[in-house]
């Protein structure tokens, strides 16, 4: 039986908030705005208390990395069902650079320190779209990955996993350990009831230093520009099908 | 463990002798061993912070059922309030989440938390659907309160755990001749041996429909005026217990109203709550905490419905501009959110001062009295600016402005709030 699975969750800007970029152009206003559990981490950690409801696992550890504001992010988790946290302090311009490559590697030395036999993350953050931390954790640890998981099956010890691809649905068996990425079909997170707040009141949250983990955090990656995208021109009706070739054989299109 | 009464003894002089949650100090603040997180970041040094400053738990709770709310609540609010009832689903959900046995402690099967979060809890519903916010305030700051401070550990273990996870308690003082005169109550309970014979009616009884057992008051010694008041602990289905019509109501319609009718019903004397005679000073003191909880429905309702009705004028254009940009929009506009902040302070000073074991008396009846009056202005303002879609049903503004009236009647009418701040006035220029 699964002894421990890991849980990476990540602090975002709350879905429903309008992004703003900043007038300097270097990236998106944060101070004071919303944020919230990126949705599809919240899936992650249902899927991960489901399994220790099922008796599958024994311990679920949310991880995030990031400033102190991402405690609040780790005690959602611990109140969906979550055992214990840890907080990988990351802050400063640290923080601005850090990516999936540096948070994988801290992922993929946690797995090993906390012997997980188990990673489930989101299958990407709302904020950057990167859909890449789930691989790439893997792939350092050199563990099998069931990306874009709809549905979760273990069995024994090995995992059957139903992936969401472009042409419908895929079913893998893959061994554990292993590293799983939720999508959105996964499950319906639940909601954190007040009881379970008060009790995450009582619950662990460890807190740890990239160093600590021989993680070198100095990013590959310099962000030069951060524009809104451009307003979308409002556009042309025509009547016939002459009119439409023509349009378009003026704009230079045919 | 029984409490000590700690209500002000009506007509007497005196500060209300509360037992106090928190330690009592004399000075500042006393917000206890609670972490008390500033919600923007606070600079450094900033030992009296503002009021509207939460714990981290009184914000993971407020975030959860705003959520929880705006999901599995808002559903149901048109329905249930063209149908007079509340939903099945709702009440069963409202368990689930923990939010009917707030205050009540996890050994009882509660959720083991404080009265501020209640408020906010009752606040966050009330943005949603004040029906169901009246329900959650009424099962929490009357009827867990009384059971947790007065009854007995046998009652306690009886009514708490059924109370925090599937029970809904229903508190009955008014009848058809004593409203506000709350105590000229004409119900009798007779005493036979070991049991009291109840027989009378009850009026304008909330969550009667659904309720599991009822608080009700009743008095076991006329000759002693209203100091014969004793609480009873009905179950529902006791012989004799009838649940009358529901009234029709204007608004808060989803939140039953009803008339009971007692009809020689036979209770126990184990079944009082607190103790003989005393009952008139526990309503008091409970409608006293109550009334703060009134408040933050008052509140929540005024800020649901402005949170509906400023998009609206941000969105619609008369005139070539948006009618938010009108400057006699902005007055009004600006107007509102000043009160509707105003009443927010009142009501959430009033809590804090309840809970550091403060007196509290005066400001909580300040809090309900300003907080229903603001939501009238607030929602009928709102209808205003939303313009003839704000008169429709398709739009949930109308709700509101329905729902705001009963905030000046229950739980003591804007009057009596007046009468009460009036008396504290009195003693405080007594030199």
């Amino acid at each position: 039986m699964a002894a421990r699975v890991l849980v990476g969750v990540k602090r975002v800007i709350d879905y429903a908030v309008k992004i703003r970029v900043k007038p300097d152009n270097t990236g998106v206003v944060t101070d004071g705005v919303k944020h919230s559990m990126n949705p599809f981490c919240e899936i992650a950690v249902e899927e991960a208390v489901r399994l220790k409801e099922k008796k599958l696992v024994k311990e679920v550890v949310a991880v995030s990395c990031g400033p102190q504001q991402v405690q609040e992010t780790i005690r959602t988790a611990l109140a969906m069902g979550a055992d214990r946290g840890i907080h990988v302090e990351v802050s400063g311009k640290d923080y601005d650079t850090l990516g999936p490559l540096q948070v994988s590697k801290i992922l993929a030395a946690l797995a090993k320190k906390e012997e997980a036999s188990l990673v489930i993350l989101g299958k990407q953050a709302i904020d950057d779209d990167c859909n890449q931390t789930g691989q790439m954790t893997a792939a350092l640890l050199d563990w099998p990955q069931g990306t874009f998981a709809s549905e979760v099956t273990i069995d024994g010890d090995k995992i059957k996993v139903i992936r969401e691809i472009d042409g419908g649905l895929e079913t893998i068996k893959i061994n554990m350990p292993a590293v799983v990425t939720a999508d959105l079909r996964l499950n319906t997170p639940r909601y954190a009831t007040l009881p379970n707040i008060m009790k995450a009141k009582k619950k662990k949250i460890a807190s740890v230093k990239p160093g600590e983990l021989g993680v070198d955090l100095t990013s590959r990656l310099e962000v030069l520009r951060v524009e809104e995208p451009a307003q979308r021109q409002a556009g042309v009706k025509v009547e016939t099908v002459e009119d439409l070739v023509g349009k378009l054989k003026e704009a230079g299109r045919i | 463990m029984m409490a000590a009464p700690f209500s002000r003894i009506f007509g007497k002089v005196g500060r209300q002798l509360s037992k106090p949650w928190a330690p009592c100090q004399a000075a500042g603040r006393s917000i206890s061993s609670r972490t008390v997180e500033v919600e923007q970041t606070a600079p450094a040094g900033s030992g009296f912070p503002p009021l509207q400053t939460f714990s981290e738990e009184e914000t993971m709770m407020r975030d959860a059922v705003k959520k929880y709310a705006q999901e599995r609540i808002a559903p149901f609010v048109s329905k249930m309030d063209e149908n007079s009832s509340m939903d099945d689903e709702v009440i069963s959900s409202l368990f689930e989440q923990g939010l009917m046995g707030i205050e009540i402690g996890t050994e009882y099967g509660g959720t083991g938390s404080t009265f501020f979060s209640s408020i906010l809890v009752i606040e966050e519903l009330a943005k949603v659907d004040p029906s169901v916010a009246v329900l959650c305030d009424i099962q929490n700051t009357l009827i867990n309160t009384l059971m947790s401070k007065l009854g007995t550990e046998e009652q306690k273990e009886k009514y708490l755990p059924r109370l925090a996870t599937d029970m809904i308690g229903s508190f009955c003082l008014s009848e058809a001749g004593s409203g506000s005169d709350a105590f000229s109550l004409k119900t009798k309970a007779e005493k036979q041996n070991d049991y009291y014979i109840i027989n009378g009616s009850k009026m304008w009884i909330s969550n009667a429909e659904n309720a599991g057992v009822f608080l009700v008051m009743a008095n076991a010694d006329t000759s002693a005026g209203y100091r014969g008041i004793t609480c009873f602990l009905v179950d529902r289905g006791t012989e004799g217990l009838q649940i009358g019509k529901k009234e029709n109501k204007l608004g808060l319609r989803a939140s039953s109203t009803c008339t009971l009718s007692f009809d020689n019903v036979k209770v126990h004397e184990k079944n009082i709550l607190g103790k003989l005679g005393q009952g008139y000073k526990y309503a008091i003191g409970m409608l006293n905490e109550g009334r703060i909880g009134i408040a933050a429905q008052m509140l929540g309702l005024a800020q649901g419905c402005f949170d509906h009705a400023v998009p609206y004028t941000r969105q619609r254009v008369q005139f070539g501009k948006r009618i938010f940009d009108f400057q006699g929009m902005q007055h009004q506009i600006a107007n509102v959110a000043t009160q509707l902040e105003a009443a927010r302070l009142l009501t959430y000073n009033a809590a804090r001062l309840k809970e550091a074991g403060r007196p509290f008396i005066k400001e909580a009846c300040m809090a309900k009295y300003y907080a229903a009056e603001v939501a009238t202005v607030t929602t009928s303002k709102c209808i205003e600016w939303m313009g003839g879609v704000g008169f429709t049903k398709d739009y949930p503004i109308e709700k509101f402005y329905r729902d705001c009236k009963i905030g000046t009647i229950y739980e003591g009418t804007s009057n009596i709030q007046l009468s009460t701040i009036a008396k504290f006035l009195d003693q405080e220029y007594d030199s």
